[in-house]
């Protein structure tokens, strides 16, 4: 087809106790989309760390452009023309755009003389490849999407034929991943090659020319996309055959768990985030929660689970009034809740595993006695739970931040589902996280829900909700603006309510 | 002897033996080692930088540190002198330990150490007819419950309307301070008058001494015993629990149910009686009265004391025994060695650099592990 631009032979990255790299080669032709597809820890960021000179290789070679590479920092990447988009930005917040994609780049008495001229390029090429910013915004300003335009931006300013975005998709919402995805094939037919490193099997079929998996380390296989299944893909990834749909439950439902009357909640700022909400969820079905994010739904979850104050309307939960009581109070109830925000909130990164396992009950017995905590207790708890739930780790005293997003979220599903909830409130369960651990977290789910638990679904994933949901809400600027039956082919309408066109607009066209 | 040995080992494990396998298993050491390794670094390197500071400034650096720690630890009295200096360090560096895992800023030691020695030297002249045994408890408590509410009030203040903790405290130790000056000026001033300094507490509420001749008192095993405390609370207690939570994710807390506020006022009340004690040990076991400059910033230095101990009070000990040998080293060092003292405050400055240098390198080494 077209020429070589990158080729890697036989890359080996050892870190201490973890073997990133075992030896990956991989070909990039010049002008091609190509994904990197792999579970978390299969080596893809390390491996493109290595192409962008943040690591340098234990053994084997780069070459680039037909000549042996080898890049001491990010600088010497940059000055080859190859950017990369990281995860987690790197930006300072508190500098405007231009700032930050000139930072580093010349001493601070230039960068005040030349701003002007810096930001008329930022402008000029900002028109130019349809990235709408302005210059002068200051970053923490701007949304997720915007901030990643910045970076990508930075990339094309300072020049670059080989651009390598990890995981860009993991904070987009649906609109801007398709809005980013449609640029990249726009940039990738102007010559420019794109390197998309992602776990996300749907944006690999929409986005690649061809998608390399990578598995603990190796690459498995190298194939082009047109000839490629997300099965396929799955397999090859995972390493067996993946089930990402359970089986629906047959039979009745039973009795109303969780219902919610007129409910209006605030958002931090004070402003109405969920406006008049009505909803129920009965025993052994599962609710989806569809919508962008930003519409209503944190909050409705944050209020369910008495984290946000309710300003108006009732909960029920199991008969009882559960409007504004405390998260305590409602665990008692039978209220479980994986948040959204693992991090922030799920877990506590510093503590062990066997400390994360306790964090609704530390202070109860058996856990705690007199006052002290009895690790011996803490600890066999987390031991049976670990195995129960498959956590992957070393030992139940390894801090969870050195886990992997699928198993500290496999902590969290086993935290809250070991208490056999009546209520499973369920926000972003899947997000981040690989698709083997994807599978379990959903089966996980589907067994509450089996076993009699009313669940209610918040997700941003619409595959994830119809994949598991019995019946859909969808809110639009935190209203309810449409109750449809799960289902695949319904998915663009689900689409159309989410982006505000009202049903009635639907019947018209 | 050869025969000993074998006999240990195949001895069945008990509960007791097992807690010392515990200890000593590489792992444990390991660990233990990588927790001890920053501190040790920092100092280390800044003894380096001192030596240079030391050379360049015409003195030998060998010759100086010798002196150094000859008066820190070279004979009984100076020991003794190094302990207590150490105890009001050990003491506040404990209450901030706490303090700084559960998320709070607590820079206002100084202010609760101040306190702490106005209520204990109120309490210690006005019963004056009490025995010991019960007057030495109760100024002891009037300074540790002074220095608490004055702690505990920064603590209302950030829960009730979110000022910033930082700042009150600051300003919180501006007011204590000064208005120690005023007491011990005005309305508290000795009867002769002379000096702006109060009349002794009675000889009852006066704190044991522990090592003859010396002026070592039962306030540094007072200390010991706060760290020890401490550290049970903070790591083995299910209150130290929910305060590590609320340090490190106010919203974890949340999540997990714990009382955000709550835990903020009872671990600045912590400190704040951590440090008010330290003033009442000051007053009762070393100055027996009260006057301007009681501190010469213990408060301050016990922030260091609690960071380079990465605020783990059983570290504090030690932490606190060092910046107490570099204050008493120093004061001979001056004496004996002609180098001036203030070079000592550039050691426990570079110390301090190099830990919170070497904690950054530490993260930095760790995130670039994780994919």
């Amino acid at each position: 087809m077209s020429e070589t631009l990158l080729k890697l032979d036989k890359i080996v990255k050892t870190f201490p106790g973890v073997r990133a790299n075992r030896g990956v080669s991989l070909e990039i032709r010049k002008g091609e989309i190509h994904c990197l597809l792999g579970e978390n820890g299969a080596g893809k960021t390390v491996l493109m760390s290595i192409v962008y000179g943040l690591h340098q290789p234990d053994s084997g070679q780069v070459i680039y452009n037909g000549e042996h590479l080898d890049l001491r920092s990010p600088k010497d990447a940059i000055k080859r023309r190859i950017g990369m988009v990281h995860q987690h930005f790197m930006l300072v917040p508190t500098l405007t755009v231009a700032e930050n994609i000139i930072l580093g780049q010349y001493p601070p008495w230039k960068i005040l003389r030349h701003m002007d001229r810096v930001e008329e390029k930022i402008e000029k090429l900002s028109r130019e490849f349809g990235l709408k910013i302005d210059p002068k915004a200051l970053i923490h300003t701007l949304s997720v999407g915007e901030q990643q335009r910045v970076e990508i931006l930075k990339t094309l300013y300072h020049g670059v034929d080989l651009l390598i975005l990890d995981e860009p998709t993991a904070v987009l919402t649906p609109q801007e991943t398709d809005r980013l995805l449609v640029f990249l094939k726009e940039m990738a037919g102007r010559g420019l090659t794109v390197i998309f490193i992602t776990h996300k099997l749907d944006e690999v079929m929409q986005v690649s020319d061809r998608v390399t998996v990578l598995r603990d380390g190796r690459e498995v296989a190298t194939v082009v996309t047109a000839k490629a299944s997300p099965r396929m893909l799955a397999k090859l990834m995972v390493g067996r055959e993946v089930l990402l749909e359970p089986p629906p439950r047959e039979g009745p439902k039973g009795e109303n768990v969780l219902s919610v009357k007129n409910l209006f909640v605030n958002d931090e700022r004070d402003l109405p985030a969920v406006r008049e909400v009505s909803l129920e969820v009965r025993s052994g079905e599962i609710v989806g929660v569809a919508g962008v994010s930003g519409n209503g739904q944190s909050e409705l979850a944050l209020a369910l689970a008495g984290l946000m104050p309710v300003a108006g309307g009732e909960i029920h939960l199991d008969g009882s009034v559960a409007t504004n009581l405390s998260p305590r109070k409602l665990s008692c109830l039978g209220l479980a809740h994986v948040p959204e925000d693992r991090h922030r909130m799920g877990v506590v990164l510093p503590f062990s595993v066997a400390e994360n396992f306790v964090l609704h009950e530390f202070d109860h017995p058996p856990f705690a006695r007199n006052g002290f905590l009895r690790y011996k207790m803490i600890k066999s708890h987390a031991m049976d739970l670990v195995r129960q739930y498959d956590v992957r780790l070393g030992g139940v005293d390894d801090e969870i931040v050195n886990l992997s997003g699928g198993n500290q979220q496999k902590v969290v599903i086993a935290r809250e589902l070991h208490r056999k909830p009546r209520l499973l409130l369920v926000n972003e369960p899947t997000r981040g996280i690989d698709i083997g651990a994807t599978e379990f977290v959903r089966r996980q789910i589907a067994a509450q829900r089996d076993a009699g638990a009313a669940v209610l679904l918040i997700s941003s994933d619409l595959e994830e909700l119809i994949a598991l949901s019995d019946r859909l809400l969808v809110f639009f600027e935190g209203r309810i603006v449409g109750q449809i039956r799960a289902s695949r082919d319904r998915i663009e309408e689900i689409g159309l309510l989410m982006a505000g066109k009202s049903g009635k607009d639907l019947v018209e066209k | 002897m050869e025969t000993v040995e074998p006999e240990i080992a195949q001895k069945p494990p008990s509960r007791r033996s097992d807690l010392k396998k515990i200890s000593f298993s590489p792992r444990y050491l390991f660990t233990l080692g990588r927790k001890m390794a920053p501190p040790v670094a920092a100092l280390a390197a800044a003894l380096l930088v001192g030596a240079i500071l030391l050379y360049a400034a015409g003195y030998s650096p060998w010759y100086a540190y010798g002196v150094m720690w000859e008066g820190a630890f070279g004979s009984r009295n100076n020991l003794a002198e190094t302990l207590l200096k150490a105890t009001p360090l050990i003491l506040i560096g404990s209450g901030l330990a706490v303090a700084f895992r559960s998320g709070i800023w607590n820079i206002g030691a100084e202010g609760q150490l101040y306190a702490g020695a106005v209520a204990a030297t109120l309490a210690g002249i006005f019963f004056t007819g009490l025995p010991a045994m019960i007057l030495v408890p109760l100024v002891l408590l009037a300074g540790m419950l002074s220095g608490a509410i004055w702690g505990g009030l920064a603590g209302f203040l950030k829960v009730r309307f979110g000022a910033s903790e930082i700042v009150t405290t600051i300003m919180l130790n501006f007011i204590a301070i000064i208005a120690t000056s005023y007491l011990v000026t005005g309305p508290m001033i000795e009867e002769v008058g002379k000096f702006p300094q109060t009349a002794q507490i009675a000889d009852a509420a006066r704190l044991p001494r522990i090592l003859f001749p010396t002026r070592l008192h039962i306030g540094f095993l007072l200390a010991m015993g706060v760290a020890l405390a401490s550290y049970l609370l903070l790591f083995k207690s299910s209150r130290g629990y929910a305060l590590r939570t609320v340090g490190i994710s106010p919203d974890a807390a949340r999540y997990a149910g714990i009382n955000v506020g709550a835990g903020l006022m009872i671990s600045m009340a912590i400190s704040g009686g951590a440090a008010g004690l330290a003033g009442a040990t000051e007053v009762a076991g070393l100055t027996f009265r009260l006057y301007q400059e009681i501190s010469p910033g213990y408060g301050f230095d016990g922030i260091a004391v609690a960071l380079l101990a990465n605020n783990n009070p059983i570290g504090v000990i030690f932490t606190g025994i060092l910046f107490g040998a570099l204050r008493s080293g120093s004061e001979v060092m001056q004496m004996n060695a002609q180098v001036p003292s203030v070079l000592v405050s550039v050691i426990q400055g570079v110390v301090l650099l190099s830990a919170a240098a070497l904690g950054v390198f530490r993260i930095t080494v760790a995130e670039s592990r994780k994919e």
